[in-house]
C-alpha cells in the first residue's frame, strides 16, 4: 500500500474538462458563429457535420447531465406542466423542460438554439416525436435520416448502406446551405481517419475487462470513459484523451488494480443507469464485489469492440454502416446473442438489466431476455427497474433487496459448490 | 448452542429460535411500527421468555426483512427471499415453488436444491399484497383474522379486478352499492389477488410442490382461492408466517458453526 500511481484518475478528471470546454464552445456558440447541430448519440454522423463546422449537440447528454446534477426532477416537472405524460421518456422531458424554462443548459452555461436538427431515426421512435417538438419549440428545419432497422438474421445488404448514403448526400446541400461552407471530401477523410483512431484505442479500453481482475468497470467507470468518443468523436483532443485514458487503464494492469478492492463476481450490464442515483446505485453492486466486464449502454452509439472501424477509404459508406449497427437498431435476437457473446468472451458470471421505466427502445423485450438466459443458458440473470432521469422511479429499498437477494444466492451457490467439490 | 432468526417486515416483525438440531425452542411477533429497532428487540425479547432462555444466551442471530440491517444484535443479514426459501425448504423438504404474500410485498421463488434459483416480485405498488387485504376487511368492518372464513362462505367469487391498495375503497363500496353481499366481495377479493400472484408465479415457473408462506398464508380463504387457481394443493404451515424468520435462524445456525464465537460468548 501507500503505493503512488502516475495516471490513475485521468480518465475521469480530463473527461470532466473536455466536457466543460465542450459546453462552453456550446454557449458561446452565437458570439463565434459558430452552427449548432443538435443530434442523436446513437448511429450518429458527427464526422460529415463536423466537415461544415458544426458544433454538435446531443439532447440526451443534455438530460443524462442533468440527471446526474439533479435538476432533472424539477425539469421533469415543467414539461409534465405543459402536457406530458409521466410515461413519455424522461430525457425528452429533461431537454423540454431545459428549452421551455429558458435554455439554461445542464452545466449552468446557456444552451443557444439549434441552426440544424439532424434526427437520425436508430431504432427508436420517440427520437423522431422529441425532434418534432424541438423543431416546433426552436421553429427550426428537421432533417430527418431514415436508418433500416436490422431484423434477426439479416446483415446490412449493400441496398441498405446504398439508401443512407444517397440520404447523406441529401444533406450535404443542406449543411452547405446552413453553414455557408462547401463540402470537402478531404477534409472528410481526416475527420473520418482520427474517429478510426480514437475508436482503436477505445477498444483498446474496454477487451482489457476480459482481465482478472478486470482492470475497468465496463459500465460504471466505462459510462465516464466513453462521453468522448460520443460528443467529440472526429476531434484531434478525441484521440488525445483515449491515449491518455488508455494510459490509466496499462497502469492499472500493470499493478493488477481493479476499478474496487476487490472483483468477487463479474458481470454483464444491460441498460443505461439511473443518473440522479448513479452513486448509490453503484454502491448496490460495489458492496458484492461485483465488477462490470461489458456493458450494452458503453456501446449505445456504437460497437467498435465487434469490429467495425470508420473508414478514411470510404467515409460515407461507413458513416452509413455505424448507423444502422447501433444496439437499439438491432433485432431483439441479436441483441442476445451479443450479450451471450460478451458473457462467454469475459468470462462473466451473471448478466444485470437495469430496465428503465420511461425508455422503450433499451427496455423493450428485456424480460424475454432474462428468462432466455436463465431457462435456456442456465446463465443467472437479475433484472431490477427503476428510470435514467426520472428519480421518481427509484426506489432504493426494493432495488437494494433484489440485488442483495440474487448476489446472495449467486456467492452462497458458489460456496456450496466449492465446498461440495474436493476438500 | 441457540440461534436466532429475526424478520424486520413491513408490518410485523418475527423472531424464532432454534437449538442445534433445529428446533423451534421460540417464536416471537409484534408489529414493526415506526420503530424498527424496538420491534426487533421486542419480536426477540419475546421470543426468549417462550423459550425459556436469557437474551444473551444466543450464539448467532441473522436478521432479514426489509428493516434486516436495523436489527442492533444481529451478526448478520439475509434477505427474506433467501430466508424465505431456506425456511420452506426445511419445513416442506419437496418444495420447489414458493409463494410469499406479505403486507408489502409479493414474492416467487424457485428453489433447486434447496437454493434460489430464481425469484419475481412485485414492482413498486402494493396491489394485491396483505395491505390490500387489511385495506379491504376495514371498508367491510370484518375484522382480519376472519376475512377468510367469511369469503368462504360465497358460493362464487365476485369479479373483482381492481386489486390497487389505493383504490380499494371506492371498488368495495361500489359493489356494496349494487347491494353484493360481504362474503361475495371477500370472495372476489381473494381470487383476484390469488390471480395476480399466479402471473407472478408463472414468472418463475410454477412446479410442486408449492409452499404458501408470509403473514397472508394463515388466511383460509387465501389459500383456498390459491389452490383453487392453480389446481393443486399448497403447502401450508402453523409456522408459516414465521417462515422468514426460521430461514434466518437456519441460516445463523450454519454460520455459528462454521464461524468463530463473537466476542462476548468468548468473554463469558
Amino acid at each position: 500500500m501507500g503505493e503512488t500511481y502516475q495516471h490513475q484518475g485521468l480518465g475521469r478528471n480530463l473527461q470532466k474538462q473536455l466536457l466543460g470546454a465542450w459546453y462552453e464552445r456550446i454557449a458561446r456558440a452565437p458570439e463565434t458563429g459558430t452552427k449548432l447541430a443538435y443530434t442523436f448519440v446513437p448511429g450518429n454522423v458527427a464526422e460529415l457535420l463536423r466537415v461544415f463546422g458544426f458544433e454538435l449537440v446531443f439532447p440526451e447528454i443534455n438530460a443524462l447531465q442533468s440527471g446526474i446534477k439533479k435538476t432533472s426532477d424539477r425539469l421533469i416537472s415543467i414539461a409534465e406542466d405543459c402536457g406530458y405524460s409521466s410515461d413519455v421518456c424522461g430525457y425528452v422531458k429533461t431537454d423540454v423542460g431545459m428549452v421551455v424554462s429558458g435554455g439554461c443548459g445542464p452545466v449552468g452555461l446557456p444552451l443557444p438554439k439549434p441552426d440544424l436538427l439532424l434526427c437520425s431515426f436508430t431504432g427508436c421512435t420517440t427520437f423522431i416525436k422529441w425532434f418534432e417538438a424541438l423543431a416546433e419549440l426552436h421553429g427550426v428545419p428537421l432533417v430527418m435520416l431514415d436508418v433500416p432497422y436490422i431484423r434477426e438474421g439479416e446483415s446490412i445488404g449493400p441496398a441498405d448502406r446504398a439508401y443512407v448514403v444517397r440520404q447523406l448526400e441529401e444533406l450535404i446541400p443542406v449543411c452547405e446551405t446552413v453553414t455557408g461552407v462547401r463540402f470537402d471530401p478531404d477534409r472528410l477523410r481526416e475527420i473520418v481517419k482520427l474517429s478510426a483512431e480514437a475508436e482503436d484505442l477505445w477498444v483498446d479500453i474496454l477487451l482489457s475487462a476480459r482481465r482478472r481482475p478486470s482492470p475497468l468497470d465496463a459500465y460504471f467507470e466505462a459510462v465516464f470513459f466513453m462521453a468522448p468518443i460520443y460528443a467529440l468523436r472526429g476531434l484531434p483532443e478525441c484521440v488525445d484523451y483515449y491515449r491518455f485514458a488508455r494510459l490509466e487503464i496499462e497502469e492499472r494492469l500493470a499493478h493488477g488494480l481493479g476499478p474496487g478492492p476487490e472483483e468477487r463476481l463479474r458481470v454483464v450490464f444491460v441498460g443505461p443507469p439511473p443518473w440522479p442515483h448513479f452513486r448509490a446505485f453503484w454502491e448496490l453492486f460495489k458492496k458484492w464485489g461485483v465488477v462490470s466486464v461489458a456493458s450494452s449502454y458503453s456501446k449505445v452509439g456504437g460497437f467498435w469492440d465487434e469490429g467495425f472501424r470508420h473508414d478514411p477509404g470510404h467515409p460515407l459508406e461507413s458513416i452509413a454502416d455505424y448507423c444502422m449497427l447501433c444496439y437499439t437498431n438491432q433485432h431483439l435476437g441479436m441483441r442476445a446473442d451479443l450479450l451471450r457473446r460478451y458473457v462467454r468472451r469475459f468470462e462473466a458470471d451473471a448478466v444485470v438489466i437495469h430496465s428503465v421505466k420511461s425508455c422503450r427502445s433499451f427496455s423493450m423485450g428485456q424480460a424475454d431476455l432474462r428468462e432466455a438466459f436463465i431457462k435456456e443458458d442456465g446463465l443467472p440473470t437479475l433484472l431490477v427497474e427503476s428510470d435514467l432521469v426520472d428519480p421518481r422511479y427509484f426506489q432504493e429499498a426494493q432495488l437494494r433487496n433484489r440485488i442483495d437477494a440474487f448476489f446472495e444466492s449467486l456467492e452462497h451457490r458458489r460456496i456450496v459448490g466449492a465446498a461440495a467439490g474436493p476438500a | 448452542m441457540i440461534v436466532a432468526g429475526v424478520d424486520v417486515g413491513s408490518t410485523q416483525t418475527k423472531a424464532v429460535l432454534l437449538d442445534l438440531s433445529r428446533r423451534i425452542l421460540g417464536r416471537g411477533i409484534t408489529a414493526t411500527g415506526a420503530n424498527v429497532v424496538q420491534a426487533a428487540e421486542r419480536a426477540f425479547r419475546q421470543a426468549c421468555q417462550q423459550a425459556g432462555i436469557e437474551e444473551f444466551d444466543t450464539a448467532y442471530t441473522v436478521g432479514t426483512g426489509y428493516g434486516r440491517y436495523k436489527v442492533p444484535f444481529g451478526d448478520a443479514q439475509v434477505t427474506e427471499i433467501s430466508c424465505h426459501a431456506r425456511g420452506a425448504c426445511f419445513l416442506f423438504p419437496d418444495t420447489r415453488t414458493i409463494l410469499d404474500i406479505g403486507g408489502q410485498d409479493t414474492k416467487a421463488i424457485k428453489v433447486r436444491g434447496g437454493e434460489v434459483a430464481d425469484f419475481a416480485m412485485n414492482d413498486k405498488c402494493a396491489a394485491g399484497t396483505g395491505r390490500f387485504l387489511e385495506a379491504a376487511a376495514e371498508v367491510l368492518g370484518v375484522p382480519l383474522d376472519d376475512i377468510g372464513a367469511v369469503s368462504l362462505r360465497a358460493a362464487k367469487p365476485l369479479r373483482i379486478t381492481n386489486v390497487c391498495t389505493v383504490f380499494v375503497e371506492s371498488e368495495i363500496m361500489s359493489q356494496l352499492a349494487r347491494g353484493r353481499r360481504v362474503e361475495e366481495i371477500l370472495r372476489g377479493v381473494h381470487h383476484s389477488i390469488a390471480a395476480r400472484s399466479v402471473a407472478l408465479l408463472r414468472r418463475v415457473g410454477i412446479e410442486p410442490e408449492l409452499t404458501f408462506t408470509g403473514g397472508v398464508s394463515r388466511n383460509t380463504g387465501m389459500v383456498a382461492a390459491l389452490e383453487e387457481r392453480l389446481g393443486l394443493r399448497v403447502n401450508v404451515s402453523a409456522d408459516s408466517q414465521f417462515m422468514g424468520a426460521v430461514g434466518a435462524a437456519l441460516f445463523a445456525l450454519e454460520r455459528a458453526e462454521h464461524q468463530a464465537p463473537r466476542s462476548r460468548e468468548m468473554s463469558r
